[in-house]
């Protein structure tokens, strides 16, 4: 399957890469690792008029510190996350879930924040960067912005960001020392999430002091495990506390149902699978 | 749009629409026709190559994005008409059947072996993870690559040594052009 004719354009500046997208209209789109696009394109699922690579960008590549947090730029490969010690040290629920992303070649490519402006639902990057209030940098014609975690996911493949903006880069707040675990449930190799649950915990003595939780695939965003959250502070981390707070996991949420599953296993999925990434955070 | 890459340490340099894969390009210009197409949604892992010194998908590769790279192929890894390890070790383990996959299974296994020179059964099924095979139920592959990891290790003997040698000096190679 070969994709419909675009042109290509490869600016080696994200000021170029704006520029060029603007001019080019609503009918181009950025590439990152094409390792979403290239498929769609290829089923002719879409037919972009111009696609602007976005990997002759150096600046939008690498993982820096900047004070409390890490900076991600966009560009940085799923790859480069996992073997990053900055993001393993600071933020290692990231790097958790990078490594359950699809396979090795695809890793190679796929980029983090082409993973984060897909927004597809059954991502695994999408409910770790919602549950550490990770920031989405955006840029456009006008200059940044900066995008909260929380506005950032709007619906099913759709973010707050327009046509015309690039997201450039990630700020995530430091989490270091903090226990933490990536659950994700399929049933075959280098298959989507039907259900995935991303635990950070702080633990102070024998006692959970904070508690993060994000549920992948539960509704048409990320889902922050609100009801989670607030029954795991203050507790000691007991089979049965761990239970008790795990019952609280589809609370708010939406799942659909489709091949995969109904709602009601998902609902069930989300519940055990909560018990088993605090268990296992809590146990690494 | 013109486009230079070196392929299998030749340089090439060709017109290509934007819209063509490099696996296309591969195949259908080059006529390096070892590199195959087994799925066309990007999930079967036949197509893989090394770009610039890592495994892709070479089906989710525009050719135009591959423009200044090195790209190494299956045609490429045997050496002065002797086999590399790892094909030599699928060969000996007998861990192809139709022998579709087989490309793919190997360009993936030498990219995990430089990674870890030594994984364990569980770590070459999850190296393996986006290659499918329909044949072979991938016993005879995780032992050929555990054989190739074996042979390819310091200390497996002179000859051993010498290819072992050999693959470290070119992946060596390849990734620190990938930093330059
Ligand atoms: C076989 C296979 C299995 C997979 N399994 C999983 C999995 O288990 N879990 C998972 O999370 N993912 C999985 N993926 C997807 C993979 O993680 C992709 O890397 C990711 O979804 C997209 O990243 P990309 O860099 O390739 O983006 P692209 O494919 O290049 O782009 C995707 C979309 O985002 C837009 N975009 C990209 N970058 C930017 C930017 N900086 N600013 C604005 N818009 C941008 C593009 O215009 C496009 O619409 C899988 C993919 C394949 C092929
Ligand atoms: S042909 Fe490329 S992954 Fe199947
Ligand atoms: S040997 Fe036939 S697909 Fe693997």
């Amino acid at each position: 399957m070969i994709p419909a004719a675009f042109d290509y354009q490869a600016p080696t500046t994200l000021d170029d890469a704006v520029r060029i997208l603007a001019d080019a209209g609503e009918d181009a789109k950025v590439i990152a690792g094409g390792q979403s696009l290239l498929p769609v394109l290829r089923m002719r699922l879409a037919a972009p008029t111009v696609l602007i690579d976005l990997s002759r960008c150096a600046e939008l590549r690498g993982v820096r510190e900047d004070g409390g947090s890490l900076v991600i730029g966009a560009m940085t490969t799923h790859y480069d996350v996992q073997g990053d010690h900055l993001v393993r040290e600071h933020a290692a629920l990231l790097a958790m879930a990078t490594d359950t992303v699809a396979d090795p070649q695809v890793r190679h490519r796929g980029t983090f924040g082409g993973s984060l402006a897909h927004a597809d639902p059954a991502g695994d990057l999408l409910a770790p960067a919602l549950a550490l209030d990770c920031e989405f940098v955006v840029a456009g014609m006008d200059g940044r912005r900066t995008v909260a975690a929380n506005e950032f996911f709007v619906d099913y493949f759709t973010t707050a960001m327009a046509w015309n903006e690039i997201l450039c880069e990630v700020r995530v707040p430091k989490y270091t020392g903090w226990l933490a675990h990536y659950e994700k449930f399929n049933r075959v190799a280098q298959a989507w999430s039907i259900v995935g649950v991303a635990a950070a915990l702080r633990v102070d003595g024998s006692r959970i002091a904070e508690a993060r939780v994000g549920l992948t695939n539960m509704a048409s965003v990320p889902v922050r495990a609100r009801g989670v959250e607030d029954a795991l502070v203050g507790e000691e981390a007991t089979p049965e506390s761990i239970r008790a707070a795990a019952e609280h996991a589809a609370e708010g949420t939406s799942p659909t149902a489709d091949g995969d599953g109904d709602a009601e296993y998902r609902t069930q999925l989300a519940k055990v699978l909560t018990g088993r990434a605090v268990t296992a955070a809590m146990t690494a | 749009m013109r486009i230079t890459m070196t392929v299998d340490g030749t340089k090439y340099t060709d017109d290509v629409e934007p819209r063509m894969l490099l696996v296309h390009y591969l195949r259908e210009r080059l006529g390096k026709t070892g590199t195959v197409v087994g799925c066309d949604t990007s999930n079967c892992g036949a197509c893989t190559v090394h770009l610039d010194g890592h495994s892709v998908k070479s089906c989710s590769v525009l050719a135009v994005q591959a423009d200044g790279c090195e790209v190494t192929t299956i045609e490429g890894l045997a050496r002065d008409g002797r086999l590399h390890p790892v094909q030599q070790a699928f060969h000996d383990n007998h861990a192809l059947q139709c022998g579709f996959c087989t490309p793919g299974m190997i360009m993936q296994a030498v990219d995990l072996l430089a990674d870890n020179p030594d994984p364990d059964e569980q770590a070459v099924r999850q190296g393996l993870e986006g290659n499918l095979c329909r044949c072979t139920g991938y016993q005879n592959i995780v032992r050929a690559v555990r054989d190739a990891a074996q042979k390819m290790s310091p200390g497996a003997g002179p000859e051993a040594e010498q290819v072992a040698d050999e693959t470290a000096e070119a992946t060596k190679l390849s990734r620190a052009e990938v930093q330059s």
